[in-house]
């Protein structure tokens, strides 16, 4: 689904991604495990088509096609999916209105007629109580005063909403408390799906026991060092960066 | 920035859509002002003595004043004796008796407007004035409108009809020598609307005049009046178009509300004159003056402005409020592209007691434009217990344009409460990224995020004009990224 060959990218001029190589398959659950700086967001960024990072050389294939010529809107309606690690605010745009125009951008990119209104408040209803959002949060202004842990699951809510083929969470659990994380990794779950992939970027294990991975790399200097499966991110947990050789800017522990 | 700015440079391709020119044959006069011109206009209109005289007395004060120059707004100098003063579609006999007699080219292009005149396709609820350069040349649903007494007639007709009315309201909100605009519009205004609304009387539609500059080299002056006598309500609404030209055209506009005991007028205005290029040619120079006075206790008055056209706007709709407890408030969306410049705002004059007084503006500046709020909120020593609170927000979209806010506060009275609040933002990087993120396009993202922006103005809007104006600040920012 996803062929990642050689990526190289910078940001203002200075190179982050080092040739990156990375294949997905739909079904699969990928986790890119890495100390900060290392450019786990960046690589997130890239994929879903963030401006402010320059590509300098390598492929992206996403299905087949060149993912790296289309526009960032493009790549979202065709499937790709960024949960973002903090949420934008937008005053005064209600989550209704935003994820109507983002679900029937999509519809009317591939072809399918336009949800109303009124479909789209039930579906959206239904949605939004599996990741124990009230309801009443769809009337508000996008992410606008939300706590940290709405923020997050909001996004959640916004992957299950576009049903994308590929979801790209980046550090979906920063900043949840353990009940947050346990709702947010439910969601997650009922992503999983056999024509879907999973690529979840995080610092700290923790989240790897509410989602399992099925395969587990680690970032470093802007190249995967090591690929492994579940067992990776344990060992990780029990070693530390440090096991692998490498500098954790804020030594912070592996276990979060 | 780097992403907004370039979507934002590519801003400014669209054209505007109400700028074609009807080709209609019309009665203009030759450009110049004199004293002549002034007996001229009078006369083709019929007037009775008092206003010839009014018009006179205004154009002496005129010819002292000279032009301000306080805004924050730059243009060449206007020459006063380049317009012409008067420009009326050429008429078969009489004004029309009814709108069968109504030009039809003149009933397309105001449907060509969306502003159907005819009884068949009428819009619903809302009667209409339509003022076509210098004249009035239908008036809908005049039926319902007089059973109930309500007065809504074109200002010439007002003049004839109910000079008693006319001569003590007009003047009496803003004198003849106000100021440069307002005295060179007394001279020389020849239409606009009038309403009366007696007391009691809740107007059982909205009323709305709809202006439209079509001649060229013509300046347009209408004179709106509005009467709310005692424990009556009227809202009502204005909307403005103009074909594209190179010339810049001059509009000055001065309307008068008035406010009795008990009493309510809701005036909103959709302005969209044309703005000139994207080089900044052409476009209208709207300096304009609206003032209501509440004069009576308990009074209550509301401007709600939408302006996204003109070349250069300068206004600032105010509130007089004299009696006890009255009400003022302004909200304002008010957005600039390319080289438009706006400085607008408004004055709210609290002289009764426990007056308040509630100012929202919203100002959106992108392109190279320059968008400034001006506002003055005033405490006279009567004015006990009087409050006001003030927002103004500015949107910043790219990094060529400005937004400026000039607040001045005066209070001459110790109780009086003030309150002012103000932020500027940007469209950022950001939120454009997560919108285009979901699969929305830059474009619809920029008009989501401006129009969120917008919501607590929209929200005061008559429920028709809230979409209309939503569609227009979509269209005006079209092109506003790449």
């Amino acid at each position: 689904m996803l062929s990642i060959k050689n990526l190289h990218a910078s940001v203002e001029g200075k190179e982050i991604l080092k040739g990156i190589n990375l294949e997905i398959n739909p079904g699969e659950v990928h986790a890119i495990m890495g100390p900060n700086g290392s450019g786990k967001s960046t690589l997130s960024q890239v994929l879903a088509g963030n401006e402010a990072y320059e590509v300098t050389s390598g492929e992206v294939l996403f299905n087949g096609e060149n993912l790296l010529d289309k526009e960032t809107e493009e790549r979202a309606r065709e499937g790709i999916f960024l949960a973002f690690q903090y949420p934008v605010e937008i005053p005064g745009v209600s989550n209704l209105q935003f994820l109507r125009t983002a679900v029937n951008a999509k519809r009317k990119h591939l072809g399918e007629p336009e949800m109303n209104a009124a479909e789209f408040m039930k579906l959206a209803r239904e949605v939004s109580k599996q990741v124990d959002l009230n309801p009443d949060f769809l009337k508000r202004g996008v992410n606008e005063g939300f706590s940290g842990g709405e923020k997050k699951r909001n996004e959640i809510m916004q992957a299950l909403l576009l049903q994308p083929k590929l979801a790209i969470l980046d550090e979906t659990d920063s900043g949840l408390d353990i009940d947050a994380l346990k709702v947010a990794s439910d969601g997650v779950n009922a992503l999983r799906s056999a024509d879907r992939a999973i690529l979840m970027v995080t610092h700290y294990q923790r989240l790897l026991n509410h989602i399992v991975p099925d395969h587990v790399h680690v970032l470093a200097g802007g190249r995967i060092i090591k690929s492994g499966g579940r067992e990776l991110a344990l060992e990780l947990e029990e070693k530390g960066y440090g096991w692998l050789g490498i500098k954790d800017e804020d030594d912070a522990p592996v276990a979060g | 920035m780097a992403n907004t700015d370039r979507q934002v440079n590519e801003l400014i391709k669209r054209e505007y859509e109400h700028g074609f020119v009807t080709d209609i044959e019309a009665d203009t006069f030759e450009p110049g002002l004199n004293e002549d011109v002034i007996r001229r206009l009078s006369a083709i209109k019929n007037e009775p003595e008092f206003m010839l005289e009014w018009r006179l007395k205004a154009y002496r004060r005129w010819l002292e004043m000279d032009e301000p120059d306080w805004a924050h707004v730059d243009f060449p100098k206007v020459d006063y004796n380049a317009i012409s003063y008067y420009s009326a579609p050429k008429k078969k006999e009489d004004m029309p008796q009814s709108l069968d007699e109504v030009d039809p080219e003149l009933l397309k292009t105001y449907e060509k407007l969306g502003i159907p005149l005819h009884e068949r396709a009428k819009l619903a609820g809302v009667a209409v004035d339509a003022v076509f350069d210098s004249v009035s040349v239908a008036t809908t649903f005049k039926e319902p409108l007089e059973k109930a007494g309500v007065i809504f007639c074109p200002i010439s007709e007002a003049v004839q009809k109910y000079p008693e009315l006319v001569q003590k309201y007009l003047g009496s909100v803003v004198p003849v020598g106000d100021n440069y605009f307002a005295a060179l519009n007394s001279a020389v205004f020849s239409d606009g609307s009038f309403v009366y609304i007696p007391k009691g009387v809740r107007c059982p539609l909205e009323l709305s005049t709809y202006f439209r500059i079509n001649a060229a080299n013509t300046g347009q002056f209408e004179r709106t009046l509005i009467v709310a006598d005692d424990d009556s309500y009227v809202s009502y609404l204005e909307g403005c178009t103009a074909p594209m030209r190179d010339e810049n055209q001059l509009h000055a506009a001065v309307v008068e509300l008035v406010v009795l005991e008990n009493a309510q007028i809701k005036y909103s205005t959709v302005q969209n004159w044309y703005p000139g290029d994207e080089n900044g040619k052409g476009g209208i120079y709207n300096f304009v003056t609206k003032r209501a006075a509440c004069i009576g206790n308990n009074s209550k008055v509301s401007w709600t402005q939408v302006e996204t056209g003109s070349a250069i706007t300068w206004k600032y709709p105010s509130c007089v409020l004299r009696g006890d407890n009255s009400v003022g408030e302004f909200y304002s969306v008010a957005l600039t592209h390319n080289y438009q410049q706006a400085d607008t705002g408004t004055k709210m004059i609290h002289l009764g007691k426990n007056t308040s007084s509630t100012i929202i503006s919203k100002g959106i500046s992108a392109g190279r434009s320059s968008n400034a709020y001006r506002g003055l909120v005033k405490f006279g020593p009567g004015a006990e217990a009087a409050r006001n609170f003030t927002q103004c927000d500015s949107l910043l979209i790219g990094d060529r344009c400005a937004a400026h806010t000039f607040p001045y506060i005066e209070s001459q009275n110790k109780t009086a409460i003030v309150e002012h609040e103000a932020t500027t933002s940007k469209v950022s990087d950001e939120q454009m990224f997560l919108c285009r993120q979901r699969g929305i396009d830059a474009e619809q993202a920029v008009s989501m995020i401006v129009n969120g922006f917008c919501k607590e103005v929209f929200k005061e809007l008559p429920m028709e004009f809230a979409v209309e104006a939503g569609k227009l600040l979509e269209v005006s920012l079209e092109g506003s990224v790449g």
